[in-house]
């Protein structure tokens, strides 16, 4: 088995053995569907709503050279510096390069998954920067050197004693059990920070192509302290984060609350079109955006998976994935958890090490049920399913299914080998829990049923020997 | 009318009182029911595992084997969804494609049937007792099935149905999944077992078999006498 | 080791990857419904077409207030219709008293000038610079805008209409003066406003400001003023 697969199995069985934390989890998402439900019944017509926003993604991501080019002219005519990154080593050392030139000592950070996706964390440390994670959610976890465990709530897997513990251990603060006491701590710690950093790094939730405009939608102010204060303001976001217009964000920016935490509209949404323009009393001298490709030009090549990239990042299917919430974010071991991770995450990095995450699911379809892009994700898992075993079949796999066919196709030979089965059945007690049995993987956990002494085709056959018509009654 | 059933692999072997009570139904709704004995699978195992080119296989099987039907009656809502939704896929730019679309458009699952084409919501059942109904997957967000079993349900003679707060949540079972991530499977089933409990209902009811087989297997486990049933099973009773 | 910008690369391969054209589901056919007829290029739904799909706002400046009011409230935000400077001034000044106010930050706004004069405590006014730290050290900042939003119950805020980026977000108490004329239905309506105020130079910060700062990252609870305002009060002028 693929390492990254078994590590994946391990993980996933360890959670789900910890009735502890499947329950916490359970009931950290479980007010989520009431309160999405809520706020999405204001809405006069969810379905169009939703069908609109398809269309636009579709436009975005089927036209991406082009609202791709407009954006970075726009930016770039008011003095901010754009700078395409092919891949994730690229994007890395752009940024570095900035940091060195301008003498950066200290940086503040707001939530930014792509910045994840880069480990730029780790490179900017490694050269003598401090980093502080500003977002309450990505500071926590950030202290306890752990990925985030759901990209909107990267925190959610911890009690507040463990904060509490964790805040106790690494700040020296006192010990409380109110989660106000403790967010309380982490904003006194901040404000230090954000006044004395040199640069402050984001990502962005939308690129605004009409006017050249990123983005950032957040509860806590941490964004927009980031991208005030400091003199340096670096945005990295992915290349398919891509609008058409200035007023498709009255469309998004809604949905994406909605659909993320059930909120009407998010605490804070702001986009930045440029540095400090003359006449501004404040704001960063410099403006550099990182656009970055990593492998989305993959996915975009595959057409039949494109619609992936339409993703707003809102974390709907995380929080309705009956999979995520049995096994929690960390067993993922990706940077994008839930459905969409297990979709994009074989093209981002490859198929043949993450094809696991598409065989890891019951194809419920409730992630694509909920998605407010209508991304096809469940049909896009059996993609991936299909693609690496085109690319790669397992040996054994193939004997089986090639056995299936004979045997499918030929309903007297399958009739026999049914029947043949029923009988030998009974010998299947002998085995039952010991590690020869062949069905022990089911038999572990749950009761496995005897065939029926009659088979439907057996009672058809009799009831049509026995002659009986419309009216028969048994 | 004339209905060819559609008999899963599965309900053949295992539960034959499932299509035993389908028969029973639509006799008595006046129906004419054939069983084209040459029926196999469906193919979803070797879909599902990405093995499409065997899939197809199978699938031309059924396509062949249902020719001439009318009307398909599938007693799965996850077989009826591999056929309905995924044999045009399967068959797209193959010279097989009309004949797969034409089968999509004639198959119905079985409570989409009664209420959807025969248009019938009372099919003089009686079950004393309470239910609770489990939603399986692929029939509710494949073929949108929904509201047909609970209406049936409701005109059952004695029957009180009790919602479960995780109706809709997935039982684990996934096919392959179920063995090929048994931990995960086995969590998903233990929340829905859970939910389904907390209702105190006598009787669990669904319109697929697979799922009845996951949520029966786990209940047998715990030592749980709430009993399993398939929705075909209640309106047979009367 | 200087990184080069790579856009001639990674646009060629975004041509590239275009060239494969993807399933449009939402297209319509020149022949309705007919696969095989010619797409045709629909036109994008504009916010003309969203304004029938988001929540209704009532017509009239009365409704779009009291829809204002009420979305504040829900919000947490302090939102106070007033019939004068005057009386704005007297609440302010209790609110100084109330909240222990030593020193405040404002800036230089069209319809409220002299407001934070009357208050008589130490002000920094951000039109002429300042140092971050002096404006950390303030418990309240009092800015203009340049809309609020009925359909939310957010405030827009711009770089030259709310004295900054930093002002209305650093200070632990917001507070914002604003007139009935500045009361726009939607959001839409506040992008377009910005549009004509502004457009083509853009200000290089505009944030719509939907209550006082919150974060529920704890356990799912929710906790008011995590980095920016954990008090927000809206004034509303005639």
């Amino acid at each position: 088995m693929i390492a990254f697969a078994r590590d994946f199995k391990k993980a996933a069985a360890r959670v789900t053995a910890d009735l502890k934390q499947r329950a916490f989890i359970q009931r950290a998402l479980g007010g989520y569907e009431a309160t999405r439900d809520t706020t999405r019944r204001k809405f006069q017509n969810w379905s169009e709503a939703r069908q609109a926003a398809s269309e636009i993604k579709w436009e975005a991501v089927n036209r991406l050279d082009k609202y791709l080019q407009e954006f970075i002219a726009k930016l770039e005519a008011r003095g901010t510096r754009v700078f395409v990154a092919a891949d994730a080593g690229q994007a890395r050392d752009y940024i570095l390069r900035v940091a060195k030139e301008n003498g950066v000592r200290s940086i503040i950070k707001s939530k930014s998954m792509t910045t994840e996706e880069i480990h730029l964390n780790d490179a900017l440390e490694k050269e003598g920067h401090s980093v502080f994670e500003s977002d309450l959610g990505e500071y926590i976890v950030q202290l306890r050197h752990e990925a985030p465990y759901h990209f909107v709530f990267p925190a959610m897997h911890l009690t507040r004693e463990q904060i509490s513990d964790l805040f106790q251990k690494e700040l020296g603060s006192e010990p409380t059990n109110d989660p106000e006491a403790l967010t309380m701590i982490a904003r006194r710690v901040m404000r230090q920070k954000y006044v004395e950093a040199d640069m402050g790094i984001s990502g962005a939730n939308f690129a605004v192509a009409e006017t050249g405009m990123i983005s950032i939608t957040e509860n806590e102010g941490n964004a927009r302290l980031t991208c005030a204060l400091p003199k340096i303001h670096v945005a990295l976001l992915g290349i398919e984060k891509v609008l058409p217009r200035l007023e498709d964000l009255a469309l998004f920016l809604p949905m994406l609350a909605t659909m993320g935490t059930g909120q009407a509209l998010t605490c804070y949404n702001t986009l930045y079109s440029g540095p400090r323009q003359p006449g501004e009393v404040d704001g960063p001298e410099q403006f550099h955006v990182v656009l970055l490709d990593n492998r989305r030009t993959e996915l975009l090549a595959d057409s039949e998976q494109r619609d992936a990239l339409h993703c707003i990042r809102c974390g709907a299917c995380l929080n309705v994935c009956p999979i995520f919430k049995n096994i929690g974010g960390h067993s993922y071991g990706t940077t994008y958890q839930g459905p969409i991770g297990s979709v994009i995450t074989p093209h981002l990095r490859d198929l043949q090490n993450w094809k696991h995450l598409s065989s890891a699911s019951s194809l419920c379809g409730a992630c694509t049920e909920t998605c407010p892009v209508g991304i096809d994700l469940h049909h896009h898992l059996l993609q991936n399913r299909h693609n690496a075993m085109r690319e790669k079949p397992h040996w054994w796999e193939k004997f089986l299914y090639t056995g299936f066919v004979f045997l499918m196709c030929r309903p007297g030979l399958y009739r026999v080998a049914g029947k043949l089965g029923a009988i030998f059945f009974p010998l299947h007690k002998f085995v039952n829990g010991t590690p020869l049995d062949p069905l022990q993987n089911w038999t572990r956990t749950r009761e496995f049923p005897s065939p029926a002494r009659e088979s439907f085709t057996d009672f058809w056959r009799k009831k049509k020997l026995n002659g009986e018509g419309n009216h028969g009654a048994h | 009318m004339k209905v060819s059933l559609f008999i899963p692999c599965f309900v053949d072997r295992f539960y034959p009182h499932v299509g035993v009570s389908i028969v029973k139904v639509l006799e008595r709704l006046g129906c004419e029911v054939e069983y084209p004995e040459g029926q196999t699978c469906c193919g979803q195992p070797a879909f599902n595992s990405g093995y499409w080119d065997e899939a197809r296989s199978v699938a031309e099987h059924s396509l062949d084997v249902f020719a001439g039907s009318d009307v398909i009656v599938s007693a799965s809502g996850s077989c009826g969804a591999m056929m309905k939704v995924f044999y045009p896929e399967l068959f797209k730019e193959t010279t097989r494609h009309f004949d797969a679309l034409k089968m999509a458009a004639k198959i119905y699952e079985f409570s989409d049937f009664l209420v959807s084409k025969l248009g019938v919501r009372d099919v003089g059942a009686r079950f004393d007792g309470t239910v609770t109904f489990h939603d399986g997957c692929h029939g509710l967000r494949e073929l949108g099935i929904e509201s047909q079993p609970r209406e049936l349900l409701k005109h059952v003679k004695g029957l009180t149905l009790i919602e479960m707060k995780e109706a809709k949540t997935c039982c684990g079972f996934g096919g392959a999944f179920a063995v090929k991530f048994p931990t995960i499977s086995t969590a998903m089933g233990e929340v829905k077992c859970a939910s389904l409990l907390e209702t105190g209902a006598d009787c669990v009811v669904s319109n697929d078999s697979s799922c009845l087989m996951q949520i029966q297997g786990m209940l047998q486990r715990q030592g749980k006498p709430t009993r399993c049933l398939h929705l075909a099973e209640i309106l047979a009773r009367t | 080791m200087a990184p080069t910008d790579q856009r001639e690369a990674v646009f060629a391969r975004i041509r590239e990857a275009l060239r494969q054209p993807a399933p449009h589901r939402h297209a319509d056919h020149a022949d309705h419904g007919q696969e095989d007829s010619p797409v045709v290029d629909v036109p994008l739904p504009d916010s003309n077409a969203f304004r029938a799909w988001l929540p209704a706002v009532g017509a009239s400046l009365e409704d779009q207030i009291v829809l204002f009011a009420q979305n504040a409230a829900q919000l947490k935000a302090d939102f106070r219709t007033v019939t004068s400077v005057e009386e704005a001034g007297r609440q302010l000044a209790a609110l100084a008293r109330e909240n222990n106010w030593k020193r405040i930050a404002t800036h230089r706004h069209h319809f409220a000038s002299g407001l934070d004069d009357k208050l008589g405590l130490p002000c920094l006014s951000t039109d002429i610079g300042y140092a971050t730290t002096d404006l950390e050290q303030c418990d309240a900042a009092i800015t203009g805008c340049d809309a609020l939003v009925a359909q939310t119950g957010s405030v827009l805020v711009t770089n030259p209409g709310a004295g900054g980026r930093a002002l209305s977000v650093l200070p632990p108490h917001h507070i914002v003066i604003a007139r009935r004329s500045q009361v726009v239905p939607d959001l839409a309506s506040a992008l377009q406003l910005v549009r004509k105020l502004y457009a083509p130079n853009w200000p290089s910060f505009l944030s719509f400001i939907t209550g006082p700062s919150r974060t529920g990252d704890i356990e799912r609870i929710l906790v008011l003023g995590a980095h920016g305002p954990k008090k927000l009060t809206i004034f509303l002028l005639p």
